[in-house]
């Protein structure tokens, strides 16, 4: 199964629902070319719904890190929501639950991002 | 590919699409072998990155270069092994993706990841015939009732 993402506005944060499975190859550079669009749209505060990512491996983990790198180095913020338990689990044992800011309420994510949010 | 009750053995090409083909065989195995689904997916996550090692580490991408596998259910354990045609290389010179300098990297997580979800991991490099690693689930009493054919108490 192939990852997919969709993208929608709300309180001036840009939310990805992505699903699907991100592992190396296509749907890394998938994530890779998304994550530069909204960039370069001028979209930076990116919270990505990983609710339905039924699977990750160590290259989609280091896509998740080099779009977050990314973003900063934008001046912007990209958090994650909603983990599957495989997921977290896999952020944990990597330490990076150390590095991203992960939420599991949508409206709680959104507000964190401050009222000086513009996509 | 061959195939026993308790045995899967494949020669593969080197493609990331056999990748999926060997997850898939993975996760054929842990289900006979009786494992939960967490352990699985674990023993499917080490398989996928050990294949990806051998593809684009031992392989180098070649696709006519050959992975073999083998997956067999003994007494006690799940063992695999996943032989490419590289040169190997050294795990001690892979950076701990732990430390703080390391956790913004890229990559430099599967071995890492391969360690923490076997419980046994070794590489070996025999003679002439490339870089082969070793995985070992090891199975509890019930997993082997049920792939001895009995049922669960």
């Amino acid at each position: 199964m192939s990852m997919k993402a969709t993208a929608r506005e709300v309180d001036g944060v840009t939310v990805v629902d992505i699903s699907g499975r991100i592992t190396l190859g296509e749907t890394c550079s998938q994530l890779r070319q998304m994550i530069r669009d909204y960039l370069a749209k001028g979209h930076k505060n990116l919270l990505l719904n990983l609710a339905d990512v039924t699977y990750i491996d160590s290259s989609g983990i280091g896509e998740l890190v080099s779009a977050f790198t990314a973003v900063s180095n934008q001046g912007g913020n990209m958090k994650l929501l909603n983990l599957t338990k495989k997921v977290h689990d896999l952020l944990q044992i990597t330490k990076l639950l150390t590095v991203f800011d992960v939420h599991t309420d949508e409206a709680t994510a959104i507000a964190s991002f401050g009222k000086g949010a513009s996509a | 590919m061959t195939a026993d009750a308790n045995a899967v053995e494949a020669t593969l090409d080197s493609t990331l699409e056999n990748v999926e083909v060997a997850d898939e065989i993975a996760m054929r195995m842990c289900a006979r072998a009786g494992l939960e689904e967490e352990d699985q997916h674990k023993v499917e996550m080490a398989v996928h990155e050990s294949m990806i090692n051998a593809v684009r580490h031992g392989n180098k991408s070649d696709a006519s270069k050959k992975i073999w596998l083998r997956f067999e259910i003994r007494a006690d354990r799940l063992e695999i092994h996943i032989r490419d045609e590289g040169t190997g290389f050294d795990v001690s010179q892979i950076p701990d993706p732990l430390a703080p300098e390391n956790l913004l990297k890229v990559s430099g997580r599967g071995i890492f990841l391969i360690r923490t979800f076997m419980d046994e991991f070794r590489i070996e490099h025999p003679a002439g015939s490339g870089t082969e690693v070793t995985l070992i689930k090891r199975l509890n009493s019930n997993q082997l009732k049920v792939h001895e054919g009995g049922h669960r108490p």
